[in-house]
């Protein structure tokens, strides 16, 4: 099994946090994993991204041309990745946000409002672990009552008043992907 | 314990626990991740970080701290190592060791910021003025790269001579879970060259000026006799699916980990293509090379550049074997499907090439 994600929003949305904590987690249950960030020249108000790879083997690239999965937390990143999807993939996108119709008729579309769940928990800023639950329901790529185990020690010693509040958001981002997705 | 880091960050922890004691460096990108890393571990560990003015005053604050006998690094990204080549000249001429980084970009000029492979010549041909060579590292991995720090410290004090590190923008900014419980510190060398003080004992100099042509050229044997000891002892590569290989892929870095993703898609359809990755592109694995031409008459070179080690591979196999070149210079990072492609249709040209051969034998 070899899976590429691609994740992309706003800087400050929480996109590159995501993909550290899903690599983190991924090598804590002894995948193979690699994450590369976008380094390059941004406009302001663009597109911040990072891929994540995680695999049952030693991994060759850590970039992806086709990935399995996208996620979209602005109309930028929708408008820029959706492209990039391969054919039967899936897209996840903030729906708070962003307006999910696309052309392809291949690939999936799986609108999760992250930003209105998140508002539940009382702060927008865990919409990204609401979007990363979902994705790790949808996608089934590491385990997530794996993850919950090691939380605390993926989050780092910083965010240890957060544990509570990011464990929240990745149960709801990770229950609503069980009632709404298809097929998943 | 298994972490996950960046190579630039990993780079500068293997470094630490490696005993570097002065680190000298100046901004950019792909490598920042690592002067920053740097600027707040020496300073957490009270030892000698400095951003300086520029490239060159960097390298020379290197040689500085390298002739009072410091285990000293800098790092840069291709231009800056062009800027640097003077002083990693004077470093090879004056017998210091020292460790330089250079974590690769498009180029040639200002280029861009992604990564690539086009720094190879520059790398191994001593890249400064005069006769003389440096140990070129090129790790693949991570993990790799936190294994070549300590060994680049090792050599560099071992033979006195300058060393590169040479990764790329890739390896620099991915993250990669690596575990830094094996890495041993290297030992401390006897330095009676270094200049501490000449209190209670006779001055000694460190220069590189020589105006006698006699004594120069007799300074440059000796420099020689020490490169042949390093091509002797120092050589090291990796293989992959080579034993019953008829095409081999020579790659490094993380062109080679391409490749490698490249040559298991072709298995699974059935070619038998495998691998060598030079460890040390100087020195170059060449009679590992040469020893198996005597049963793959086909190499495949493929690099993020326009062709440059693919120079070496022709040199080493002396005409002994054909050999293939693939290369995208620019930053361009290529997938390993689009590599498996191009090496799959000159696997069966290979082929196609020798049946032929036989028909007109017959």
């Amino acid at each position: 099994m070899l899976v590429s994600t691609i994740f992309s929003g706003f800087g400050g949305q929480g996109v590159l946090s995501m993909g550290t904590t899903l690599a983190t987690a991924a090598m804590l249950q002894g995948k193979y994993v690699t994450y590369y960030p976008s380094y390059g020249v941004e406009v302001r108000g663009g597109t911040a991204n990072c891929t994540v790879v995680v695999s049952d083997e030693e991994i060759a690239s850590p970039v992806a041309s086709e990935p399995e999965f996208v996620v979209a937390m602005n109309q930028p990143s929708f408008a820029r990745f959706q492209g990039t999807l391969q054919a039967g993939g899936l897209l996840l996108a903030n729906s708070s946000i962003v307006s999910t119709e696309s052309a392809r008729s291949d690939i999936e579309i799986f609108a999760i409002p992250t930003s209105g769940l998140a508002e539940k928990l009382g702060t927008i800023k865990v919409a990204n672990m609401v979007m990363l639950g979902a994705l790790i329901r949808a996608s089934n790529m590491i385990s997530y009552d794996g993850m919950l185990e090691n939380l605390a020690g993926i989050l780092g010693e910083g965010k240890a008043r957060l544990l509570k509040v990011n464990r929240e958001a990745l149960a709801l981002g990770y229950e609503y992907a069980k009632d709404h997705a298809n097929g998943h | 314990m298994r972490q996950l880091m960046s190579g630039n960050a990993a780079l500068g922890e293997a470094a630490v626990l490696s005993g570097c004691t002065h680190y000298f460096g100046y901004p950019i990108t792909p490598q920042n991740e690592l002067t920053e890393y740097m600027a707040k571990r020496m300073g957490e560990l009270g030892l000698c970080f400095i951003q300086s003015e520029s490239e060159i005053a960097a390298i020379n604050m290197v040689l500085g701290a390298a002739a009072a006998g410091a285990r000293a690094m800098t790092s840069s990204s291709g231009p800056g190592i062009s800027l640097k080549q003077e002083g990693i000249s004077y470093l090879a001429a004056d017998e210091l060791p020292a460790v330089i980084v250079n974590v690769a970009r498009g180029g040639p000029g200002m280029g861009n910021i992604s990564a690539s492979q086009s720094d190879y010549f520059q790398s191994t041909r001593g890249g400064g003025h005069g006769d003389y060579k440096t140990i070129v590292l090129a790790p693949a991995s991570v993990q790799e790269l936190t294994e070549v720090v300590p060994l680049a410290f090792d050599l560099a004090d071992k033979y006195r001579n300058p060393l590169l590190i040479l990764g790329d923008g890739m390896l620099g900014q991915m993250m990669e879970p690596v575990d830094f419980d094996g890495l041993a510190r290297p030992a401390d060398y006897d330095k009676p060259y270094i200049l501490t003080g000449a209190k209670d004992r006779p001055a000694r100099t460190i220069h590189s000026l020589i105006f006698d042509t006699k004594l120069q050229e007799e300074h440059n044997w000796k420099l020689f006799r020490k490169f042949q000891l390093m091509e002797q002892n120092e050589v090291r590569y990796e293989t992959y699916l080579a034993d019953d290989a008829e095409m081999v892929v020579v790659a490094y870095g993380m062109g080679a980990r391409i490749a490698k993703g490249a040559i298991r898609r072709l298995r699974e359809e059935g070619l038998k293509v495998g691998l060598l990755r030079p460890v040390t592109l100087w020195p170059f694995p060449a009679k590992a090379l040469r020893e198996m031409a005597k049963t793959v008459r086909d190499f495949f070179v493929f690099e993020m550049s326009a062709g440059q080690m693919v120079d070496d591979v022709k040199l080493a196999l002396e005409g002994e074997a054909h050999v293939h070149f693939y290369g995208r210079p620019g930053g361009v990072i290529p997938m390993p499907v689009e590599l498996s492609r191009i090496v799959a249709r000159h696997y069966y040209q290979a082929r196609s090439r020798d049946s032929a051969a036989k028909e007109e034998k017959r």
